[in-house]
């Protein structure tokens, strides 16, 4: 654990914004070590405030830390982020438990089991909240490692697909040209028919849209756009200036977490144009 | 209530969000600015057709992903934000947001004018 904190510390040093401090924290959190842990949240915070894995960390600490009232606000933020995000829920469901209001952590606990039913901490926390017992289900943990495959830089890139390796590279990632012409990935819906090319067509200049706004607004560089919908999550970045990359997934997906897939198959996609282009 | 009232009303909730530079109710289909509460030298007319546009091409690409369609989106810039809510009908309500605004609250703000807008 030392050397992959010692590792983390220094891919976050070169890049101030990069998300390894979601894993990194809560490395830190995990080895007592709350006041670098901390440090290391809130510097997260101010860089990616709307991330709603960010709030759940740093409610995780404050919570280690018996600060609980604080440990409330960011896990409610991060629902306010992600309505359906699994850690903050249970999160939530914790701090009730310890208040003793078991009624409301019940309904938190199902609220996560909504979007996570396969999580067996979730189940077996709401059967001690449905059998009434006192005492408090564990403090939570986070919804899954974050950072925990090897970064698709140590993998070798698969000539002909441009995603290969990474999670939903058929079904939920696409990359397109500035025209909206596909050039790797693909997409899928609920029912599992290929709807790619019908997102496509509708892409095409989204890019070019989004640039115009920002620099009308005098924003700077577009970095992405997250849109909740109301069956699924989509986040869209731009992996180079006129490439378009989008992610896809269900909405138990919080969008925190949207942006992490999106930030790996960014840098995925930039490889694979730099090698093809 | 008048409507001009109400569309008052709901730009209020949000522009008293910190970090809430200005904010618009914009016609979806055409891009026409309906009503708007904007810090001065931001092109109001010019975001609305461009904020428009882009909430079109989303909401079609979200569908056809079967996604439905959007309720919620941000466009993240280096210095700044632009979040949207589309509502029901055919309002978009707008905020253009400094980098370091509170997203999940300017987003419940946003929510609470859609409501309001109707």
């Amino acid at each position: 654990m030392a050397d992959e904190i010692k590792k983390l510390s220094s891919q976050l040093a070169q890049d101030p914004d990069s998300l390894v401090f979601l894993r990194l924290g809560e490395l830190l959190r995990l080895k007592g070590q709350f006041d670098a842990a901390h440090r290391v949240a809130v510097t997260g915070l101010e860089r990616h405030p709307h991330l709603a894995d960010a709030h759940d960390l740093y409610a995780r600490i404050l919570a280690d830390k018996h600060d609980y009232e604080r440990a409330f606000d960011e896990w409610d933020m991060a629902l306010r982020v992600a309505p359906t995000h699994v850690g903050a829920l249970k999160g939530l469901a914790f701090l009730y438990f310890k208040i003793g209001d078991v009624e409301q952590a019940a309904a938190h606990l199902e609220a996560a089991q909504r979007a996570a039913p396969d999580d067996p901490g979730v189940a077996q926390a709401l059967a001690l909240a449905r059998g009434g017992h006192a005492a408090p289900p564990a403090p939570p943990a986070p919804l899954a490692p974050v950072e925990e495959s090897p970064a698709p830089s140590a993998q070798p890139l698969d000539e002909a697909r441009v995603f290969a390796g990474l999670e939903g590279a058929e079904e939920g990632l696409l990359l397109l040209d500035a025209s909206g012409r596909v050039l790797g990935g693909a997409l899928k819906n609920s029912q599992g028919q290929d709807v790619t090319d019908a997102v496509a067509a509708y892409l095409a200049g989204v890019s070019q849209e989004a640039a115009r706004t920002t620099k009308l607004l005098g924003l700077g560089k577009w970095t992405g756009v997250a849109a909740e919908g109301r069956l699924g999550h989509v986040h869209l970045t731009a992996p180079t200036g006129d490439a378009l990359l989008l992610v896809v997934r269900d909405r138990a997906v919080p969008m925190g977490r949207l942006a992490i897939i999106a930030q790996r198959a960014a840098g995925a996609a930039r490889r694979w144009l730099e090698a093809h282009g | 209530m008048t409507a001009t009232a109400g569309y008052g009303q709901a730009l209020d909730l949000i522009t008293r969000v910190g970090g809430v530079r200005g904010a618009m109710l914009v016609s979806a289909e055409d891009g026409i600015v309906v009503a708007e509460q904007l810090m001065e030298g931001i092109k109001g007319a010019a975001v609305a057709a461009l904020a428009a546009s882009l909430s079109t091409r989303l909401r079609r690409a979200m569908e056809a992903a079967g996604v439905g369609a959007s309720l919620f989106w941000h466009l993240q810039a280096e210095q700044g934000a632009l979040l949207v809510v589309p509502t029901p009908n055919g309002i978009l309500v707008v905020a253009v947001a400094e980098p370091d605004v509170n997203v999940g609250l300017v987003r419940l703000e946003l929510l609470r004018a859609a409501e309001v807008v109707g």
